[in-house]
């Protein structure tokens, strides 16, 4: 039984990894910020083997709430082993091109928010000298590329951030993953015409769910993209400036 | 709230299961129960819900309008172990349910012979399966669900509660709103095995007498028709009874999930007159003795066409029509007769013709198909003009029959037959969202 608090619970990846848990019997403690869509979630949990689902309403900006909130998941679930961190969303990067202020706000809710938990999480987790902290970042922080590089430049930050992480909470036996998806068909990803390469929500929930157990330090899912991501990354950058991508 | 507009342009990847026919569409994903229908109020266009696309004609269809995609509304919502009344959301498919509620005990109450279909498009279509003469159909044992309007209104639907709707929403094509969640009340069994029973019948005459005795004997029961057969022969084919086991039997393993698939289209169709007399004759054959019993698993025994993927694929391109009739008992045997006669003589074969008696249990739903007499159900390759003519030529037969044709098998029926075998179509006009409509509505209703 892993008593698993998941901040970003409505999204899609998030819902199929739950479903995985909750066939588990695992206690689960939801957050996110639609009641409705909290409340659907937690039914379909309970329904599917959870032993104790529980929710707390809270948008990720509201940094002042972030320890009240982890402190009132521990106390509801009798401890916490385990974390996700899912909540996420897609910059209009033309807009974000036009308007910094768009651009910070984005930058609040994909990077400094989890900046914030996580360094609540961390502390907890640390002292306690156990525990699993997995977190949705991009292969999109791999590199930056014209098409979208606020959302990289967020998963990118966010990418290093756990990696410091990692190194420091070795030593306490605390497990930092990072998540990196390629094409999920997610509510996010709706109105993009999906090809090839796109992966159902539940392909990637399975790579996580297996992945944490196995305790990985980087995840990428589907497998493939550790490969595509290898070989973009070596492209030098006096080629990489001049494509389209 | 769900994103619309420009965004989900008319495409063509939403398919019936028959392929045929063709129609363009914009899907538009419907995420969650507690949203508005995603309906801009300037758009004129109409809407219809789509499940898992598994009828086979064009009632899931609605050419140049949007289909609301109901497949992410897969929660499960609540489980009385007690009463074993499962709420679930439309979207949630019968597989779904089964993998979670079987290893608990509980198991449908009634199930078509595909397990991929979605709550919601069972009721609309009000499906029906090998427990008919038992059991009626799933809205029997549906108590409740929700409407939800695309004037945002939500009805609360029962036998009590606005009781018009839901006569009007089981069986009623998802044009009177869309289903966001419901009630099922699956039925406890001893364990996931099937006791079966295959018995070799000689001609048509004994599937009748075969299913008269045998009713009553089996919760389930079914029969497969050797459509090449002519003659004093006219009609064989092997019957199956079935029930569930009492007892747990240790030999018989799960499969192992998917093991086929057809990946690709095929150029043409590979059923044709000669794959089909081999297949036929070899199906009859493949049982040398006339009776014979067997344990088995229950999805070979429910869903032997779920082991292979997309095998609607094998009918080619221009794809296949499927035609499902019933005919009320005292005129069932001439008329089966009849309609597996003028088959044989235009050549035309069935893959997989299905004959099985309906009971008497009546259904909540005003639009419903099944009612008491002998069901045939036959699939032939979509081979243009020749197929639709032998298709209205069987019509006339059921026509005659006093029968009617099931809709969530129908591609071409004409107004006239739908108007004859439905005569209540007009009362369903109250109820029915001025913003939904289908291909096969406007087939059937308008001139
Ligand atoms: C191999 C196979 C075997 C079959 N065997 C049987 C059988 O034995 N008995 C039988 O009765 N049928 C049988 N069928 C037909 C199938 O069960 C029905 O067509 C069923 O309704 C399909 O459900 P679906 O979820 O795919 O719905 P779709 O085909 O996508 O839609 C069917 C109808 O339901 C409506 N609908 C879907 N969701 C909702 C919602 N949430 N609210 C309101 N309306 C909704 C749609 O508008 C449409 O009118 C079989 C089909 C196949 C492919
Ligand atoms: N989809 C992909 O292709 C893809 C690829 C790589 C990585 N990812 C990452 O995977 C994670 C999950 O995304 P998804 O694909 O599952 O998409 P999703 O279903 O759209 O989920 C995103 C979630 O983030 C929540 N959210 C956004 N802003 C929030 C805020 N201010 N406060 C609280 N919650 C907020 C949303 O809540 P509401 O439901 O209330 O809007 C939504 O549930 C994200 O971090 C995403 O960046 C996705």
């Amino acid at each position: 039984m892993n008593k698993t608090l998941i901040i970003g619970a409505t999204s899609a990846i998030a819902i199929a990894t739950a479903r995985l848990w909750a066939s588990d019997g695992d206690p689960l403690y939801l957050v996110a910020r639609d009641v409705g869509k909290l409340e659907a979630t937690a039914n379909d949990l309970k329904t599917r083997g959870s032993s104790q689902v529980e929710f707390q309403v809270m948008d990720v900006l509201e940094h002042s709430r972030h320890l009240a909130v982890i402190e009132e998941a521990t106390a509801r679930l009798g401890g916490l082993d385990r974390v996700l961190i899912a909540h996420g969303t897609l910059p209009d990067q033309a807009a974000c091109q036009a308007d910094i202020e768009l651009s910070r706000r984005e930058l609040e809710i994909n990077c400094l928010s989890t900046f914030s938990l996580l360094t609540h999480l961390a502390n907890l987790f640390e002292s306690k000298g156990s525990g699993t902290i997995a977190v949705l970042s991009s292969v999109a922080g791999d590199r930056g590329r014209q098409s979208n590089y606020l959302y990289g430049t967020a998963k990118g930050a966010l990418s290093l951030f756990l990696q410091g992480l990692r190194n420091r909470l070795y030593p306490s036996q605390v497990n930092v993953i990072t998540i990196k998806p390629g094409f999920v068909d997610t509510p996010m990803t709706d109105t993009f015409p999906k090809g090839l390469l796109w992966a159902q929500p539940e392909r990637v929930a399975a790579d996580i769910y297996k992945g944490i157990n196995k305790g990985r330090d980087i995840i990428y899912t589907p497998f493939f993209w550790r490969y595509l991501m290898w070989v973009i990354k070596a492209i030098p950058e006096p080629l990489f400036k001049r494509l389209s991508l | 709230m769900p994103k619309t507009s420009t965004a989900f342009p008319l495409g063509d990847n939403h398919r019936s299961w028959g392929r045929y026919p063709k129609t363009r569409q914009q899907g538009i994903p419907i995420r969650w129960g507690h949203h508005r229908l995603p309906l801009e109020p300037e758009d004129d266009r109409r809407a219809l819900p789509f499940g898992a696309g598994r009828s086979y004609g064009d009632s899931c269809l609605n050419d140049g309008g949007i289909l609301l995609e109901t497949r992410h509304l897969d929660r499960f919502v609540d489980f009385d172990e007690h009463t074993g009344v499962l709420r679930c959301e439309a979207g949630v498919l019968l597989s779904d349910i089964l993998d979670l509620f079987v290893p608990r005990g509980w198991f449908l109450p009634v199930t078509p012979g595909t397990r991929f279909v979605t709550v919601g498009g069972a009721i609309a279509n009000d499906v029906h399966g090998k427990n008919h003469h038992r059991a009626g159909t799933f809205g029997c044992h549906v108590p409740r669900f929700e409407l939800l309007r695309s004037d945002g209104s939500r009805l609360l639907c029962s036998s009590q509660e606005n009781p018009g709707w839901y006569n009007a929403t089981i069986g009623g094509l998802g044009l009177t709103g869309l289903i966001t969640w419901a009630e099922l009340r699956l039925k406890p069994i001893p364990g996931p095995w099937i006791h079966q029973e295959t018995i070799r019948y000689d001609n048509l005459q004994d599937f009748f007498s075969l299913s008269a005795d045998s009713d009553t004997a089996f919760e389930y029961t079914v029969a497969w028709v050797d459509c090449q057969a002519r003659g004093s022969s006219l009609g064989r084919g092997l019957f199956m009874g079935g029930n569930s086991c009492d007892e747990q039997h240790p030999a018989v393993e799960r499969p192992s999930g998917l093991k086929l698939s057809v990946p690709l289209d095929p150029p043409i169709s590979l059923i044709n007159r000669f794959t089909l007399k081999a297949f036929n004759t070899a199906y009859y054959h493949r049982q040398r003795s006339p009776r014979r019993t067997t344990r088995v698993y229950y999805e070979p025994f429910f869903y032997p066409l779920d082991s292979i993927s997309n095998w609607n694929r094998i009918y080619g391109p221009r794809g296949f029509l499927q035609y499902q009739c019933v005919i009320p008992q005292s005129n069932g045997p001439g008329a089966i007769k009849e309609m597996l006669k003028r088959i044989s003589a235009r050549g035309a074969g069935s893959f997989l013709a299905v004959l099985k008696m309906f009971g008497a249990k009546p259904s909540p739903g005003l639009l419903s198909f099944p009612r008491p007499g002998v069901t045939l159900a036959l699939d032939f390759p979509n081979q243009g003009e020749k197929t639709l003519q032998l298709l209205d030529y069987l019509d006339e037969v059921v026509v005659a029959g006093a029968g009617a044709v099931y809709p969530a098998k129908d591609a071409r029926m004409s107004r006239k037959s739908f108007q004859h075998y439905y005569p209540q179509h007009e009362k369903m006009q109250k109820y029915l969202d001025p913003r939904f409509s289908s291909s096969f509505w406007r087939r059937v209703t308008q001139p």
